[in-house]
């Protein structure tokens, strides 16, 4: 998976669970939070589609990395690779 | 001090037959009935009165994701309500505003739904929602209708079984003369259909409506009746202090005449004629009046065998044969019973009785059975009466709860 394909998954679960939203213009460099209506239960649904649709586990702890899209990809790309290689 | 007058000022709902009260009204005076067959989980085909109003157009799409059913309804009924009261809402202080809504039960649609869902991943707990507390907290119709609306002041739910449309009102009206709020959104409202387990529940107690004809199944008084058909819906009212109201020029439907609650303590499910008796007499005591001068009264009549005829008991003990100005019908039969939606529904469907002196019928009797043939019972067909100055309500439910509620013409 390449990280741009990472966000667009990302986007697709954004899409889900903020359907009011308009993502055609997401900026992947800004904050989410800050360019959408997305409040802390939102980012508990990221976390919950990303295990329940693609096995992922983010810990709290790794919170932060869901912020940006650029950094979703960067955090998330390698756990995509890795379960990819268990397959 | 006399306790201060007060009325009814707005009526927003949505029936399975009507989504206004200009409609369900126009429904109920030409017996439309608004009964389906629905999928319900576990269970297959089942009848059911299933609401039909936009929720897009109140709530955006992010809100009925993360909202109940159940608030959905309160919202849409609650926003009806206050348009149809012409108050300005802007204006109004927020936290002088009560939310008081009854229901039979929340939680069960969500909890079902929840363990539906992890039953997908081997019943492992981390795929469990955490929206699950705020779905399943028992004040979270009234909850989400104080965020959609802005409203501060207190909201909460009443939960009194199928008591509790009629619970919402006396609530309110008790608030406003307490001083507690100084306007009051009211009522009822059900998401039921869509738990599987009050379908199963209520089958169980053989206790479910069956019939080839979804919209023949429900037909309290009939011979033939074979139980309840369950039913989604809400109904809120504006409630307000008659001077306020007057002091806004405020349209009034109807004044809160008379109420009372009390409790069988006598079964889990099994109605109480002599507890229902003492009820309806005491609200109408407390309204001033005597029997003769009610002139319809709302049976509870769910259709099941059993309750029909204890209820018909009740209102033949007190209401006997002297009162030759007091019609009896039933609004199940059209919309099923709606739960804790169905008292303040069913006095929705008979407010307009005072402006059209037309008494909507009960429907679906197609052989009335002689345990429930009570004087001025009105059956299929609307009648024309000459006088329509009180309407009583009942409203009764499981574990006992009994309300009867009278409004009343409003004069000044």
């Amino acid at each position: 998976m390449t990280k741009d394909e990472c966000k667009q998954v990302v986007l697709d679960i954004i899409a889900d669970i903020a359907p009011d939203e308009d993502l055609s213009n997401v900026k992947p460099e800004v904050r989410l939070r800050d360019q959408l209506q997305l409040d802390s239960m939102d980012f508990l649904d990221i976390v919950m589609e990303l295990r329940k649709r693609h096995s992922i586990e983010v810990p709290e702890a790794d919170y932060q990395h869901l912020a940006s899209l650029d950094s979703c990809a960067e955090y998330l790309t390698p756990k995509f690779i890795a379960i990819a290689a268990k397959g | 001090m006399k306790p201060a007058r007060i009325v009814i000022t707005g009526v927003g709902l949505t029936a399975p037959n009507g989504n206004s009260l200009a409609e369900f009204r126009q429904n109920l005076l030409s017996g439309i009935a608004g009964i389906e067959r629905m999928e319900i989980r576990y269970m297959g085909t089942q009848l059911a009165g299933v609401c039909h109003y936009d929720p897009l157009k109140y709530q955006k799409k992010k809100e009925l994701r993360v909202g109940t059913r159940a608030g959905s309804i309160s919202i849409y009924c609650a926003r009806e309500a206050l348009t149809d009261c012409g108050v300005n809402f802007e204006m109004l202080p927020k936290d002088r505003v009560g939310i008081y809504i009854g229901c039979t039960e929340h939680g069960n649609v969500e909890t079902e739904n929840e363990i539906y869902n992890i039953s997908k991943f081997n019943y492992d707990t981390k795929f469990w929602s955490h929206y699950h507390n705020p779905r399943t907290v028992a004040n979270n119709p009234a909850g989400e209708t104080s965020l959609n609306l802005g409203i501060t002041g207190p909201a909460y739910t009443i939960g009194a079984a199928c008591a509790a449309g009629n619970m919402g009102l006396i609530h309110a009206a008790q608030m406003l003369r307490l001083g507690e709020v100084d306007f009051a959104i009211c009522g009822g409202i059900s998401e039921s259909i869509h738990t599987f387990g009050i379908f199963a529940g209520f089958k169980s107690q053989n206790a479910l409506a069956q019939h080839e004809d979804p919209l023949k199944a429900s037909r309290p008084f009939d011979k033939a009746r074979n139980g309840i058909v369950i039913s989604e819906g809400g109904c809120l009212y504006t409630l307000e202090r008659l001077e306020d109201a007057q002091a806004r020029g405020a349209k009034i439907y109807a004044e809160i005449a008379g109420y009372h609650v009390n409790s069988d303590a006598s079964d889990y499910v099994l109605p109480n004629p002599t507890r229902q008796a003492e009820c309806i007499r005491a609200a109408i005591t407390r309204a001033g009046l005597k029997p003769s001068d009610i002139h319809i009264v709302n049976t509870h009549a769910t259709a099941t065998p059993l309750g029909d005829i204890q209820e018909c008991e009740a209102i033949r003990a007190v209401f006997g044969e002297g009162c030759p100005e007091t019609y009896i019908n039933n609004t199940k039969g059209y919309i099923g019973h709606c739960m804790g939606a169905a008292g303040a529904l069913e006095l929705a469907g008979n407010l307009p009785s005072f402006n059209d002196f037309t008494v909507h019928p009960s429907i679906n009797v197609d052989d009335l059975d002689p345990a429930c043939a009570l004087p001025g019972l009105v059956l299929n067909q609307p009648r024309k009466v000459a006088r329509v100055d009180t309407i009583l309500n009942n409203s009764f439910g499981m574990l006992g709860i009994n309300s009867a509620l009278i409004v009343k013409r409003f004069t000044t």
